[in-house]
């Protein structure tokens, strides 16, 4: 019941419907208490106040105490639809209502000088039954008894078709309630859902999404409260990697200098001392990885910034494969599938960085053999190493990721996958990285070519 | 020689150690000012020129050095800035390196464009015209003589050589600037609009140098 209730809209559904179920019983109640105690009492009354008049009128003709025969007479005065008592004595024609007439009744009339009555429903249809007592002149109780019982089923069928009525009425009303209930939940949840998509889309990092914001009411005010966090968020976003844009800009000119004379360490570093060899030829090395580093986030920081284009053209796929491998010198330690005649709409240079990092990724963390397989549409990459750890896979293309912790810094700048990842999307396709069942890591490029 | 125009000096006097280490003679300029006039009083064969330069920048300079010397120019820009490359290309640079660069690369670019067009025995040809001479190296339009860049001169008889054939970017690139792998195209491009400038009747409607879309060039008189 609790996960029922869960969604807005069925709990304003079930408001509404227990709102509208409760008016309705209500006034459905009240004005069937009212007609009933109405259509009842002019029942009884049409048959108890005749009654009364002709016991009343016949009151001073009879002797009291009267005999068997007064008695008999006074009932076929009543026209014998009462039951007339005196005592032990009672009047021959008529109903015996002996056996009917309740005995607190009967006691509650010996003392009474008015008429009483009680409404019973212990037989097959509800009934009345009414004791008048015969008074003297003087209003003392003579003892004489009428007794009458009159039929109410008529009026309790009138009643109950009344209160069919109301329950028709009332289950009319309910699914228009309910129609209520959606189109009231309609206007609450469509900008809800919208903002919850708006909200995913955000968290994926569509930092631009947003909402519609227009109208005065508090949905609109959440609108625009979501509108001003998106943009305060996509400007701070903005503002950090611009920073590390400037950073790597601003690295780039001293690192020009120190590239310029790390060849000349190297080609010296055999007649100088034996330690100043191994500093310089350290400073050399570190320089070439910072320099791989600097131009690695350059090239992301233009990703994020939109500024990189495609420059797309008519290629023949197996081709650009080949010429990446073998411009890397990797010709002899990949196995290659390349077929021929698989053309496709890219950019080449693109291409070609894309397959030099997942070849190059392959090479540095699989195992032997690498392989590289161009199908229309997909190149896969595989290797028969042990593949990517479960827990490292949804991160392989995340920025400086490293699968395996030990290693504390690889040769490439932690760049690589992301920047294959960066260019595949920029082509419209995707790059899917798995573990082949037998063994070793596949990674997929699709390309919409 | 090379002139060196840099105004950081740290990369210029570490650029100038590795080019001297490569056998080059380097004189070196701290503004575009400045190397204006060193390019006057000591014709260099060749400038490497910085793009972000303290008073008139690398593409103001590279205007002005075009216009007093066929000088080829290979100007150092910010890594991929698009911009700066086409700038360049436009202000008549003839290849680009970008920074952190590699001393390797820049020496290679060098060689590339200060590698004479090997003079070949007694062919001078007519194309309408245009009067190429394979032997003297030089071009003639209307009976005057053009004058063009190393790196033009070598696209023009690049071209010429197999009149009415289409040669791809990349062909040309392999063979006048020797980019070996994935060279950018623009560089012939640019190249293409500056020859087009000096031989063209009307540039806008070449008559020897026509673009084939999507494939790259093709000489041919019409």
């Amino acid at each position: 019941m609790r996960s029922l209730l869960r969604g807005l809209r069925p709990r304003l559904m079930a408001a509404f419907l227990l709102l509208t179920l409760l008016g309705a019983v209500a006034a459905a109640g009240a004005s069937y208490a009212t007609a009933r105690n109405l259509l009842l009492e002019d029942a009884q009354d049409g048959f108890m106040n005749p009654l009364v008049k002709d016991v009343r009128d016949y009151a001073p003709k009879l002797t009291v105490p009267p005999a068997q025969q007064d008695l008999d007479e006074f009932a076929s005065y009543l026209r014998g639809t009462a039951f007339v008592v005196y005592g032990g004595l009672r009047a021959h024609g008529g109903p015996d209502l002996s056996s009917t007439v309740p005995a607190e009744m009967r006691t509650a009339l010996k003392s009474s000088r008015t008429v009483i009555w009680q409404r019973r429903t212990d037989l097959a249809e509800p009934y009345v039954v009414i004791g008048i007592p015969l008074l003297r002149a003087d209003g003392s109780n003579t003892g004489v008894e009428v007794w009458a019982i009159s039929s109410l089923g008529g009026p309790q069928r009138a009643i109950d078709s009344f209160a069919k009525a109301a329950w028709v009425g009332v289950s009319l009303v309910l699914p228009l309630a309910l129609g209520l209930a959606l189109f009231t939940a309609r206007g609450v949840l469509r900008p809800v859902r919208r903002l919850g998509a708006a909200a995913r889309a955000l968290g994926s990092g569509r930092l631009d999404t947003r909402v519609d914001e227009r109208g005065s009411d508090e949905l609109s005010d959440l609108a625009r409260t979501f509108n001003r966090a998106a943009e305060q968020l996509e400007s701070s976003q903005a503002a950090s990697r611009r920073f590390v844009a400037d950073v790597s800009h601003e690295l780039r000119t001293p690192l020009t200098a120190m590239n310029a004379v790390s060849a000349v360490l190297d080609e010296d570093a055999a007649s100088l001392p034996p330690d100043t060899a191994v500093a310089a030829r350290l400073v050399s090395t570190e320089t070439r990885k910072l320099t791989r580093l600097v131009n690695d986030l350059m090239e992301i920081s233009r990703f994020d910034e939109g500024r990189n284009v495609l420059e797309l053209d008519e290629w023949d796929i197996g081709t650009a494969v080949r010429d990446c491998l073998a411009a890397r010198g990797w010709t002899t330690s990949v196995q290659a599938s390349l077929p021929d005649g698989v053309t496709g709409r890219v950019d080449r240079r693109r291409l070609d960085v894309i397959v030099a990092n997942l070849v190059g990724n392959a090479l540095k963390h699989g195992g032997a053999p690498v392989r590289i397989t161009v199908r229309p549409g997909v190149i896969e990459v595989s290797d028969h190493g042990p593949g990517i750890p479960p827990d490292a896979l949804p991160h392989i293309f995340d920025r400086f990721y490293k699968a395996d912790t030990a290693r504390s810094r690889s040769e490439g700048s932690g760049l690589g996958l992301a920047i294959a990842w960066e260019n595949a999307r920029l082509h419209g396709g995707t790059i899917e990285a798995a573990n082949d069942p037998a063994g070793g890591a596949v990674f997929t490029l699709r390309l919409p070519w | 020689m090379v002139l060196l125009v840099e105004d950081d000096p740290s990369v210029r006097e570490g650029l100038g150690l590795a080019l001297r280490r490569q056998g080059h003679d380097v004189r070196a300029a701290g503004t575009g000012e400045e190397g204006v006039e060193r390019l006057r009083e000591s014709r260099p064969d060749i400038v490497v020129l910085d793009i972000m330069l303290p008073g008139i920048d690398g593409f103001e300079t590279c205007r002005r050095m075009r216009s007093q010397a066929e000088v080829p120019i290979i100007m150092l820009t910010a890594r991929g800035d698009d911009f700066d490359v086409v700038a360049g290309l436009e202000a008549g640079a003839d290849d680009y390196v970008v920074k952190p660069v590699e001393p390797r690369v820049l020496e290679a670019r060098i060689r590339a464009v200060l590698r004479r067009t090997v003079a070949e025995p007694s062919t001078v040809e007519r194309h309408g015209s245009l009067v190429i001479d394979r032997a003297g190296l030089q071009v003639l339009k209307d009976d005057a003589q053009v004058a063009l860049t190393p790196t033009e001169l070598k696209l023009l008889l690049e071209l010429s050589r197999t009149p009415g054939r289409v040669l791809t970017r990349q062909q040309i690139l392999e063979a006048v600037w020797e980019h070996d792998y994935l060279g950018d195209s623009r560089l012939v491009d640019a190249c293409v609009q500056r020859l087009r400038a000096k031989i063209e009747d009307v540039p806008s409607e070449p008559r020897y140098v026509h673009t084939v879309r999507g494939f790259g060039y093709r000489f041919g008189p019409r």
